[in-house]
């Protein structure tokens, strides 16, 4: 227990991804499920770098981290883009408005 | 000893940060909750020997991504403490398929034995950034850059998106 493992890092990253998927599930605002993507993104981050430490990948876990984290930027980039667009639509940024393609 | 004390205060951190944004029903709050995240993530990195990555997570995350993310409250809410309420039923859902993914996540992680490289193995990992430029260079030369074309496409996207009606 003492010792920190790989396992250790597997469930802290497992505990943050969860505490995401509710966030994404629960919050309305647009700009809330954002925020949980950042978290699950970041708990499989986690997961790549301890696998790179303690398995044998070397430095291929830190690579695929750094790609991530490019990629969470540029998510969130499009995403705020796309919210403003939804704000200017329909004056709010609650995901239930977004109903437009509903049949 | 030193290891596993700092370790337990990141998780402590991050996970009460995270449970934080989940509870806190102002956005803006939410998330400031978000950099107490992300900065652990950081520590974290750096625990793991990881360097680099928890500088870019410092600079990209939490200097630009947070910031993106407080000036898009700013843009999208004319009364910024506009609150949007889910129903208890949505709320009751969501946490029990949540706990029932992270027992099923946590109980398969404890189950299954992990590829453990040996102490030396980890002790020859420098943190340096050196080798990492390298193989960035080389082994990954063309995810590398693909990453840069994608990143171009999302500017040019962004702006366009955002960009304010005619008329």
């Amino acid at each position: 227990m003492l010792a920190i493992g790989l396992t250790h890092y597997l469930v802290l990253s497992a505990l943050v991804f969860c505490i995401g998927v509710v966030v994404i599930t629960v919050k309305r605002n647009a700009i809330g499920i954002l925020i949980g993507a950042e978290l699950i993104l970041n708990a499989a981050n986690i997961n790549f770098v301890a696998c790179g430490r303690y398995g044998a990948g070397g430095l291929d876990g830190q690579i695929a981290a750094a790609f991530v984290i490019v990629l969470a930027a540029a998510e969130a980039a499009i995403a705020l883009a796309i919210f403003l667009n939804f704000y200017n639509l329909h004056a709010t940024v609650d995901v239930d408005h977004g109903d437009a393609l509903r049949g | 000893m030193l290891e596993t004390v700092v370790f337990y205060l990141f998780a402590a951190v991050m996970v009460g940060s995270a449970l934080a944004i989940l509870l806190s029903r102002n956005i803006v709050r939410s998330a400031i909750w978000l950099l107490g995240t992300l900065g652990s993530a950081a520590g974290l990195y750096l625990l793991l020997a990881a360097n680099f990555v928890a500088a870019i997570q410092l600079i990209v995350y939490a200097g630009g991504v947070l910031i993106l993310i407080v000036f898009g409250v700013m843009l999208t809410s004319r009364n910024p403490h506009l609150r949007y309420e889910p129903s208890g039923r949505e709320i009751g859902i969501a946490v029990v398929v949540a706990l029932v993914l992270c027992a099923g996540m946590v109980a398969a992680i404890l189950d299954g034995p992990w590829p453990q490289a040996s102490a030396e193995q980890i002790a020859a990992q420098s943190g340096g950034v050196e080798a990492l430029g390298r193989e960035l260079l080389t082994t990954y030369l063309v995810p590398f850059e693909l990453v840069s074309v994608l990143l171009l496409a999302v500017m040019i996207g962004a702006a366009y998106l955002a960009r304010p009606e005619k008329n």
